[in-house]
């Protein structure tokens, strides 16, 4: 099952966020299309690739047969309802919200009339997933751009109805109106009989920010009630007709091979069916708490080699290393006698979604469908079709608005499982992974060690800069300060626990390292630390957000009372900018430690939803405490110790400060993503202000799991 | 073994046919249908599955379903009485309390738990009522001031 320790790389984070897309072949004719939906319009977008391969630059083409390649489409039915076809997912970012916010602007009609189809693999049109801060700077442009179509297209079809000048129509509240002639219809009526198809380059012009009217301003959660009254079914809460509830039986330890096994038990208990295929055991059962007695049943041994642990894990990062990449280095020059030098370590962290892994298969001849938790629906059926040897066309992944990921749900284990369980059940199989199956067989954010070597000359400017990092990833590798020589690496490594993407990659990681570490050499000049970033900053757009948040946290802060430290950390990561101050108090005695305060300022182009923008932004402070003070996964020989909400802390009601977001809004500026770079800030603020409070310099995270020892 | 075969749900009379030691929680999700109420740990320590018995809230993954017999279960789909939401789901609404939302229905049950016995809870109060619900999207401050709002509109005040 995990063959990456031997096979350093398996899953590098970065390098598997950024496979290349496969062209999208579209099976359906237009007649098909038209058959499914109903008559009216059809938009398709072409993505990005298929526009550049276009012979013509004109804006609007009719065709009669499908293109290859289509980022998104939209279709507006004879009743006027918009139906928009994307195959980003929902988990949370709501990015449902800010894409009907995006389509109901250019399309000029109510997010009510608007619904999104998302993650469907047969039909919506192939999307590489949701991860990267991409759909917002993409789907969100593409489908902008297919509503701008749309609206276009009605217009011209009014002119045409009514003989009227083009230029006199309004596009307003999903009507088409002539001021002089006095003329109106809706876009429903319009389409009356009518087929209309147009594929759309990506650049048609569209509204600049300065004049949105529904974009830019603060929308709620779409479907919203479902979600309180607890209607929305989720992808644990499906259920199908005649479903049974399956369970596997998980090795002893990581890398184990099975040894033997009995299912004799299992077998005897009435309504269970056990499958054996290689080491794959599971069962499959009328009702989960049967599965699970069924699957405690079965007794297999397991054998395994020795295994690192999360003691030594540091060292064997730094000792285990695998073929460089270099990424920015300057010629090489050897580091000045003035230089200083630190190592900081990050652990291995998981992702825990309050939703864990689920997925309900169903069969039907050697069609699959598969509804599960995923940020890759298309990547899902990949692995399924692979696993069960079928072709891709043979497999149908939906994908339910799920309960969070945070780049943790990126692979298709649980989808396997469920449908291996479905073939030998011959019915549906409903697989959720247990808190601790997903504390222990999901992957987690990469463990990483930082050694970081820097000098500054005597006006308190960076003039050598040396920064490694071992297996935890190259995001945000790259300082954003000027130094005059820089050489900065990622070192892949082995590494003993399964890792994968997780919200801001390493950026945390990085950040984490090189903003103590700028605070560290601003104490050495002895200048303050907004003082020293700003003398050796020379991007605009993160010095505005330095100077907004330490603003309105009244830096540099004043009056300390005993044990109260302040910290300030920022960075540019996935075009978008943060700088986070933050407040803590240290307990004397104790050593507990309580971060009081974070004030973030954010930036990330035009504003498309200002409260949702400020919800991911708090999240993301609040999410960044858990890694920064005490989230840490403990592992031994092949097995995690504390694979329980008892025994792995995440942060609390109690653990969460006063929270306050600046956010600065650039009309002018293409929307850049924005669910996981506010989190890049928050350890290293924290750290700084441990630092400001007691004089300790804290280079591990998480930084306090058991509170500040104090000297 | 016993069995129990009926539960009273959110104002009904249900039909279950269930060993006495399972868990309310799988009764409600697998029989009742009642999915509103959520899997998070099945060990007490994330609030999800959060339903009141006799108006007061419990973790249902721990309670057999025994002990719920003949009492008075509310579930998260028992809360709005048809289109008029409870204060509390309009409030989680107004505040957009919420991101993924997996942890609401959980969440505005150990509120509704909180607002039956204190009426007008300071902040204090409302985060230590709320420390055994997890929320992983970090929504807690909105979390806090939606059930603030519903308090000041269940004592009479405007929502």
């Amino acid at each position: 099952m995990n063959e990456h320790a031997n096979v350093p790389l398996a899953i590098e984070p970065e390098r598997y966020e950024l496979r290349e897309a496969r062209a999208y072949v579209f099976d359906l004719t237009r007649r098909d299309l038209f058959k499914f939906l109903g008559a009216g319009a059809l938009i398709l977008c072409a993505s990005s690739r298929a526009t550049a391969l276009q012979e013509s630059g004109r804006g609007q083409r009719r065709m009669d047969d499908m293109p290859k390649d289509v980022g998104a489409w939209l279709h507006i039915g004879q009743d006027g309802k918009v139906t928009v076809f994307t195959g980003k997912v929902e988990v949370g970012q709501n990015i449902r919200t800010s894409l009907s916010q995006a389509v109901a602007e250019e399309l000029r009609v109510p997010t009510s009339q608007i619904r999104l189809v998302m993650g469907d693999t047969l039909l919506t049109p192939y999307d590489m997933g949701t991860f990267g801060s991409r759909t917002t700077p993409t789907m969100n442009l593409q489908l902008r751009r297919a509503a701008a179509a749309a609206c276009d297209m009605l217009k011209d079809l009014a002119a045409q109805t009514w003989n009227v000048p083009r230029g006199n129509l309004i596009a307003a509240d999903g009507k088409i109106s002539d001021q002089l002639s006095k003329n109106s219809a809706t876009y429903g009526d319009l389409l009356k009989n009518r087929e209309l198809a147009q594929l759309i380059p990506d650049q048609d012009p569209l509204l600049p920010a300065t004049e949105w009217k529904i974009a830019g301003r603060p929308l709620s959660k779409i479907e919203g009630r479902d979600f309180v009254t607890g209607a929305h079914k989720y992808p644990s809460d499906q259920k199908r007709p005649g479903m049974l509830y399956g369970k596997v039986v998980r090795p002893s330890k990581f890398e184990a091979i099975l040894a033997s096994v009995d299912t004799s038990g299992a077998e005897k208990m009435p309504g269970v069916i056990v499958v054996r295929d290689g080491d794959f055991i599971g069962v499959a059962a009328p009702s989960e708490e049967l599965a699970t007695r069924a699957a405690a049943a079965i007794k297999s041994e397991w054998s395994a080699a020795p295994q690192p642990s999360s003691k030594n894990v540091f060292e064997y990062l730094r000792n285990n290393p695998a073929a460089r990449e270099s990424s920015n280095a300057s010629p090489q020059a050897s580091s000045p006698t003035n230089a200083i030098s630190a190592s900081y370590n990050v652990a291995y962290i998981a992702h825990a979604p309050l939703e864990p892994r689920a997925a309900l298969a169903e069969w039907n001849g050697d069609m699959l469908t598969v509804w599960t938790g995923t940020q890759r629906p298309f990547g899902v059926r990949e692995e399924l079709a692979a696993a069960f040897h079928i072709p891709q066309e043979s497999v149908h992944v939906l994908m339910p608005d799920t309960g969070s990921g945070y780049g943790g749900k990126h692979t298709g284990e649980t989808a396997i499982e469920a449908a291996r369980l479905a073939r030998a059940a011959k019915k549906p199989v409903k697989l959720v992974w247990t808190r601790k199956e997903e504390f222990t067989w999901a992957y987690f954010r990469p463990a990483g060690v930082i050694d970081i070597r820097a000098s500054v000359d005597s006006n308190g400017r960076l003039e050598y800069w040396e920064f490694t990092n071992f297996n935890s990833g190259g995001s945000g590798l790259n300082t954003p300060y000027a130094a005059e020589v820089r050489n900065e690496h990622f070192q892949p490594t082995k590494y003993p626990l399964r890792q994968g993407s997780y919200r801001g990659l390493a950026a945390t990681a990085n950040h984490f390292a090189r903003e103590s570490f700028m605070d560290e050499l601003a104490h050495r000049a002895k200048l303050d630390p907004l003082e020293f970033r700003l003398k050796n900053l020379k991007d605009d757009r993160l010095r505005a957000v330095f100077e907004a948040a330490a603003k309105k946290f009244g830096w540099p802060h004043g009056k300390k009372s005993p044990g109260q430290g302040f910290g300030i950390a920022g960075g540019v990561e996935k075009g978008g900018y943060i700088a986070t101050c933050g407040e803590v108090a240290v307990e004397r005695g104790t050593g507990a430690v309580r971060v009081v305060r974070l004030v973030s300022a954010f930036e990330c182009g035009a504003i498309v939803n200002p409260d949702g923008l400020r919800n991911q932004v708090e999240g993301s402070n609040i999410m960044g405490l858990g890694g920064a003070l005490f989230e840490a996964i403990d592992f031994e020989d092949g097995r995690i110790l504390n694979a329980a909400f008892s025994k792995y802390r995440v942060p609390r009601f109690k653990d969460v400060p006063v929270v306050e977001t600046v956010l600065l809004d650039r009309k002018d500026l293409p929307s850049a993503g924005a669910g996981e770079t506010p989190i890049v800030g928050v350890a290293a603020c924290i750290g700084n202000a441990i630092f400001d409070a007691t004089g300790i310099r804290l280079r591990s995270l998480p930084m306090v799991p058991n509170g500040l020892k104090l000297v | 073994m016993t069995n129990i075969s009926s539960l009273h749900v959110n104002g009904a009379n249900r039909s279950v046919d269930a060993d006495a030691q399972s868990s309310l929680l799988s009764v409600l999700r697998e029989q009742l249908d009642l999915t509103g109420t959520k899997y998070g740990c099945g060990e007490g320590q994330c609030g999800a599955c959060t339903v009141l018995i006799d108006g007061v809230p419990h973790r249902s993954c721990l309670t057999p379903v025994a002990d719920a017999e003949g009492k008075t279960i509310t579930t998260i789909e028992g809360l709005a009485h048809g289109d008029h939401l409870h204060p509390l789901q309009a409030a989680f609404l107004a505040e957009e309390a919420m991101q993924c939302a997996y942890c609401t229905s959980g969440m505005i049950m150990s509120a509704v738990g909180l607002l039956r016995t204190d009426p007008s809870p300071t902040e204090t109060k409302i985060k230590d009522a709320l420390d055994g619900n997890i929320c992983r999207c970090g929504t807690h401050p909105r979390i806090v001031a939606a059930v603030q709002r519903a308090a000041h509109s269940m004592r009479g005040g405007a929502q």
